[in-house]
């Protein structure tokens, strides 16, 4: 249902003015380099999210944005202006902190008015309230303004500080792991509305995460780091189908590894051969050549699993199996090729029948699924 | 049965020391103030409002204390604040153990010896001599309300410096980056953010050191020389000296009642900060 969208939708966003640019923006701390010359725009309006372990930098490009870091050198833009420099408090973009950090000594409503309070002229106080007032009924908390913020559940302590961000009417709302405290139902519920916000209010989200799932199911476009870089950035359709290396095909759903040697190489196809021998066909994406280490990558879901061998198929014996609802993955061994994670779909699975393990089973996939990207 | 019997055994070391050594001695304090003086000094049962009718003789005491104590606290305050403030925010923290040991240092030290030190500082050989050679002057410093001031807040400045840092220290530096991001400057972030969160270190810096100042008697002796004296002078002179303890009684009870309202007011101020429910601190 979201592919429906998502292609007109990317067109749209394609031409978007920029709200924000890096341009060559680095960060030193000492020896360690956080951000290495970045440079990228973010559209208006987008839902764009740095996603990547802890360390690869991407906190640190949230900070340049919201003015808490000075870049080491290059520049950031922000709405067409030069804001490098700027102090954060000049800065029109406001951030909803990983811990929320919400003012102990305020009210839910004094929180929220905090941003607006800090105008000078001193803003009308019943504009105040009104704007308060409708971003408690945003992020359906109306009637809680008078409450201490330690009144309130961490979920609601969420929704505040996105309520304080959000009723300053941000150029860009910056979200530094925002429901990283929250356990997973709620992390969910807050993501789709997140989503609905964001398409609501139509400000530009920029967020940092390391948990891919919710990079992937909110975003227009991520940007995936590593050591203070962008490896990829691209869709969440277009970083699953297309990855350009093992990191990203590894840090964008799961996958399953063949190691091996590109021995064969065409336009697109090519094929690899593992260190005993064996041969597979796939794909090829990123800059390889010929007898370079590659690695092929398989979508647990593109395996299929048979009871009966087929022409191409592997003899693997099940080590697991979970099952997770909509979808049973197996783990399987096969002699030379390691341990597979193999993703089986219900229907599949009640045609095909289920596996124990211990069971010996045959796994085969289309060649054109397998994709032969550099080591890392 | 059996566990409250032995939170009885664990509280009765202190209930018992609570009240042999506090309870007890506050009842006879009471009780003397409303005797009168023996001929030869001491203390003659009776029971005479005469005591607390005399106080006025002692007003002076009173009025300096009840001067000089909120003021020193005060002084106190305004020099231990911006310290606490480097040691928590600015310091390197390679630097803060080292920086916060210098502050506990002068403790190392009696309070007599150190007072000597100013005795010297503040007498004519010293400070004055100075001012005088730069063309100031001739400027009297010892034994005046000043060289008192002087002494207190040097006396108890680590005492105000140590809470109000704790404060500072545990305050969340994430709320004053929220507060910039809101769009607050640096000097507006401290008002509404760091100052009303470091109250309650504050409020007990203030409390210790006033509620030590109100019986000080030290460095009033020494640096006031006899002219600037304290209601703890007033008692010393009036049980060792004059031994007119049921004077001296009455005193002291009033000293106490003064306290007490004081730290009730804390308390309630306490309360009504009370929205920072963790930060709440009697300590």
């Amino acid at each position: 249902m979201q592919s429906q969208f998502d292609s007109g939708a990317k067109d749209q966003k394609a031409n978007r003015p920029l709200v924000a640019e890096f341009r060559a923006a680095t960060k030193r701390y000492g020896t360690v380099l956080a951000a290495d010359a970045l440079s990228f725009g973010i559209g208006k309006g987008e839902f764009l999210s740095f996603l990547g372990p802890s360390g690869c930098g991407k906190t640190t490009a949230l900070r340049m944005l919201a003015g808490f870091e000075t870049p080491t050198s290059g520049e950031v833009y922000l709405d067409g202006e030069r804001v490098t420099d700027v102090p954060a408090y000049r800065r029109p973009v406001n951030m909803v902190f990983q811990h929320y950090a919400l003012f102990p000594h305020m009210t839910v409503a004094q929180n929220i008015s905090y941003g607006l309070m800090q105008h000078r002229p001193r803003p009308d106080r019943a504009d105040v309230a009104r704007k308060v007032d409708r971003a408690l009924d945003m992020v359906r908390l109306s009637g809680f303004g008078p409450r201490r913020i330690w009144e309130m559940s961490g979920g609601q302590q969420q929704r505040v500080a996105l309520a304080r961000a959000i009723v300053n009417e941000p150029k860009v709302l910056l979200l530094d792991e925002p429901l990283a405290a929250l356990d997973r139902k709620l992390r969910r519920e807050m993501q789709i509305e997140l989503q609905t916000l964001q398409r609501q209010l139509g400000i530009t989200f920029v967020l940092v995460t390391h948990d891919q799932e919710e990079a992937l199911s909110m975003s227009d476009r991520i940007c995936i780091m590593r050591g203070g870089r962008i490896v990829q950035s691209g869709s969440p359709n277009a970083l699953y189908d297309q990855p350009i290396s093992r990191y990203v095909a590894d840090f964008v759903g799961k996958s399953n590894f063949i190691d091996g040697r590109l021995t064969a190489l065409s336009a697109t196809e090519g094929q690899i051969e593992t260190p005993v021998g064996q041969r597979f066909a796939g794909r090829v994406s990123g800059a390889l050549p010929l007898g370079s280490k590659a690695v092929l990558s398989i979508r647990p879901e593109q395996i299929d699993l048979a009871k009966s061998a087929r022409t191409g198929a592997e003899a693997v014996t099940v080590i697991n199996r979970i099952f997770l609802g909509e979808h049973t993955e197996y783990l399987v061994r096969h002699a030379s090729l390691g341990d597979l994670l193999v993703l089986v779909a219900r229907q599949a699975e009640a045609s095909a029948g289920s596996f124990a393990p211990g069971d010996a089973g045959f796994i085969s996939w289309a060649p054109e699924t397998g994709l032969i990207l550099p080591q890392d | 049965m059996q566990r409250r019997l032995s939170t009885w055994l664990l509280l009765a070391p202190a209930g018992l020391w609570f009240a042999v050594m506090l309870v007890l001695p506050l009842c006879f304090v009471v009780v003397f103030s409303f005797g009168e003086r023996a001929a030869a000094g001491g203390y003659v049962p009776a029971f005479t409002f005469a005591q607390y009718a005399n106080l006025p003789a002692r007003a002076a005491a009173f009025k300096n204390t009840l001067m000089l104590a909120p003021l020193g606290t005060i002084l106190s305050l305004l020099i231990a604040y911006p310290l606490a403030y480097f040691l928590a925010m600015q310091a390197d923290p390679k630097w803060r153990t080292l920086l916060l040991i210098l502050v506990i240092v002068p403790f190392w030290t009696s309070i007599l010896i150190r007072s000597y030190a100013w005795i010297f500082i503040l007498g004519g050989q010293g400070l004055p001599a100075v001012i005088d050679w730069l063309g100031f002057g001739q400027v009297r410093l010892i034994n005046t309300p000043f060289a008192v001031l002087t002494g207190i807040v040097y006396g108890y400045l680590p005492l105000m410096v140590l809470p109000v840092y704790v404060s500072l220290e545990r305050l969340d530096k994430r709320l004053l980056e929220a507060s910039a991001d809101l769009g607050a400057p640096p000097l507006r972030s401290f008002l509404q953010v760091t100052l009303p969160l470091s109250l309650p270190g504050v409020a007990t810096g203030c409390m210790l050191v006033f509620i030590l100042l109100m019986g000080e008697f030290l460095i009033p002796a020494m640096l006031g020389g006899g002219k600037v004296f304290f209601i703890g002078n007033a008692l010393v002179d009036l049980f060792l000296q004059s031994r007119n303890w049921a004077f001296g009684a009455a005193v002291a009870v009033t000293l106490v009642v003064i306290m007490l309202v004081t730290v009730s007011l804390y308390m309630w101020l306490m309360r009504r900060m009370g929205g920072v429910r963790d930060d709440v601190a009697l300590m």
